[in-house]
């Protein structure tokens, strides 16, 4: 039920993040999810990609350090508190959310949010205990 | 066991004693036969009478490395030319060669001393040495070589190169005792693997390794590899060569400088001021003995400390701690003295990563600001900025605690420090004052 999502160290210089994907769009890959974190001096990059050991050879191949790590994908409907309900009942759960981003769907009515748990498996078991949808990685790649 | 068990045990009063004997009459024979002394002596306004005590060393002057090029070739012979059996060159990587000459009795001298080196190491009559290190004009090869022979082992004088057929040799002759630098016995280990031969084929016990720099991390790495006891010997062609220290195989903690030989002191590199026991600075040698080429208060540019503890091994010569750096790359922040090499064993302490770090030392009004740029792999690398961050302060807290400066940290992407022949460029040094 987890889905792949690889980071990238990038130095805060201008024209890094398009260097991150014009590696990528030569390479074939297309972007899912996005999210950037940073601080003064460095961010991180998260993907979710289409293919994701492409996508990670390609970027190695130009210079890049690249991570990755198993995220949860939960869908949840675009309407207001639907992000809060789920906020809590993970809290409930004494589970700890590491970061979160969210996309909307092209094709639906409903929101995706991409979670960094501590505890992944107590998640997704807590989430789907309380009729969450967790979309699986592929279904995901493909949207 | 001991090579010569009055002079390496002697107490140390008498060893002070016969230093200043040694002394005083060295610095009459460089005043009366050396030119270059003796025009030193006399601007500093110092007889070689006036020292009484080995205090008095620290009014006799300096000797570095451009000196013995200003003199180049034969300047600094304290004797005829005819009276010298050998001369040693080493090469100048910064400059014109300097040369080193040698008496019979020096010869003798050294080959003694490597031959207490050896027996230190644990080596004795019974073992085949391979000697990889170079034969020629350095100094390595025959030092080793004589040395060995004094002792009374079989050598095999290799010398460097033909990597492949010294593995073949080191099959089918079981040499027991290994003499290269560290670098190329990790070499050496690949090339018998690529080969189909394991350490099991051989029948090495001991390494002799000196002639460049290496890491406690390193020994290690080489013991398990080559499955021997490695040992560092320290040593320097405008003193003598190899065999100036060595470490003993009972503690293989520091390396004894043969003190009846070489007279040493620590100093601060930059007031040139002696420093005490204990402290870390600049070695400076004396030669006491040498023949044909004596130097006054040489100037090694090595970084060490003496340890002067008694060893377990019975020897009462002082140690010295692993060369941890050249004085040649050292930083002044902010009035502190801070070596590259420091840096990077706060970088391996922390989470036990060897990074790519460059220091880039700037200067804002009158403060110099020290920036450690490392370089982010995939081992150091975290997905979550928070881990990245506490990286960055445990390295700062680190650098405080042990240098006294404080840096700052900055994770930059691999591959933007610059590289030249594979070797990294570790310091900018903008403060053009
Ligand atoms: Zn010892």
């Amino acid at each position: 039920m987890k889905v792949e999502q690889i980071s990238i160290f990038l130095e805060n210089r201008a024209g890094r993040l398009a260097d991150v994907t014009r590696t990528l769009s030569e390479a074939g890959v297309n972007i899912r999810a996005l999210s950037l974190a940073d601080t003064t001096d460095f961010g991180i990059l998260r993907l979710i990609v289409t293919d994701h050991e492409k996508a990670k050879q390609a970027l190695k191949e130009n210079g890049f350090t690249v991570g990755r790590t198993n995220v949860v994908a939960a869908e949840v409907q675009d309407k207001p508190g639907g992000l809060h309900s789920i906020l809590s009942m993970l809290s409930e759960n004494g589970i700890n959310v590491e970061y979160m981003y969210a996309f909307v769907q092209q094709s639906g009515k409903n929101a995706v949010l991409i979670f960094r748990f501590d505890r992944t498996d107590e998640a997704i078991e807590t989430l789907q205990k309380h009729g969450i949808r967790i979309i699986p990685g592929n279904e995901l790649y493909n949207i | 066991m001991v090579f010569d068990v009055q002079n390496e045990t002697m107490p140390r009063d008498e060893l002070e004693s016969l230093q200043l004997k040694r002394l005083k009459y060295l610095a009459g024979k460089v005043y009366h036969n050396v030119p270059f002394y003796k025009q030193k002596f006399d601007e500093m306004g110092i007889k070689p009478e006036s020292i009484k005590s080995i205090s008095d060393l620290k009014n006799l002057p300096f000797t570095e490395k451009q000196d013995l090029r200003n003199n180049y070739p034969f300047g600094l012979f304290a004797v005829p030319r005819e009276s010298v059996v050998r001369v040693h060159v080493s090469s100048g990587t910064t400059g014109k060669a300097t040369v080193v000459g040698y008496t019979q009795r020096d010869v003798d001298n050294w080959a003694r001393l490597m031959a207490r080196s050896f027996e230190s190491c644990g080596v004795n009559s019974t073992d085949i040495v391979h000697n990889a290190y170079g034969y020629g004009l350095f100094t390595g090869g025959l030092g080793a070589h004589y040395g060995a022979e004094v002792l009374g082992a079989t050598i095999l004088p290799v010398s460097g190169g033909a990597t492949k057929r010294q593995v073949m040799l080191m099959k089918d002759f079981g040499p027991t005792v290994l003499c290269c630098t560290p670098s190329y016995a990790l070499h050496l280990y690949e090339t018998a693997l690529a080969n189909g031969i394991s350490m099991e084929d051989l029948k090495l016990r001991v390494g002799i390794f000196g002639a460049e720099p290496w890491t406690e991390e390193m020994r290690q790495d080489i013991q398990n590899k080559l499955r021997l006891k490695a040992l560092d010997i320290y040593g320097l062609s405008e003193i003598m060569g190899p065999g100036v220290g060595i470490e003993c195989i009972a503690a293989q903690d520091g390396l004894h400088i043969w003190e009846d030989h070489f007279l040493m002191e620590i100093i601060d590199p930059e007031t040139g001021e002696s420093l005490p026991p204990g402290e870390k600075g600049e070695l400076v040698i004396t030669t006491l003995t040498k023949e044909a080429q004596p130097l006054i208060r040489y100037r090694t540019r090595d970084i060490t400390r003496i340890n002067p503890i008694p060893c377990r091994c019975g020897r009462t010569h002082y140690r010295i701690e692993r060369i941890t750096g050249r004085s040649d790359d050292m930083l002044i922040i902010r009035g502190v003295n801070v070596f590259p090499s420091q840096i990077e064993s706060i970088l391996l302490e922390t989470e036990g990563l060897s990074p790519h770090y460059q220091l880039i030392i700037d200067r804002k009004g009158s403060m110099d600001i020290l920036e450690v740029q490392v370089e982010v792999d995939e081992k150091l690398f975290s997905d979550e900025i928070k881990h990245l961050q506490n990286m960055e302060k445990k390295i700062m807290s680190h650098i405080k605690e042990f240098l006294g400066v404080t840096a700052k940290i900055t994770m930059v992407e691999p591959k933007t420090i610059a590289r030249s022949e594979g070797k990294a460029k570790r310091i900018i040094d903008r403060r053009n004052v």
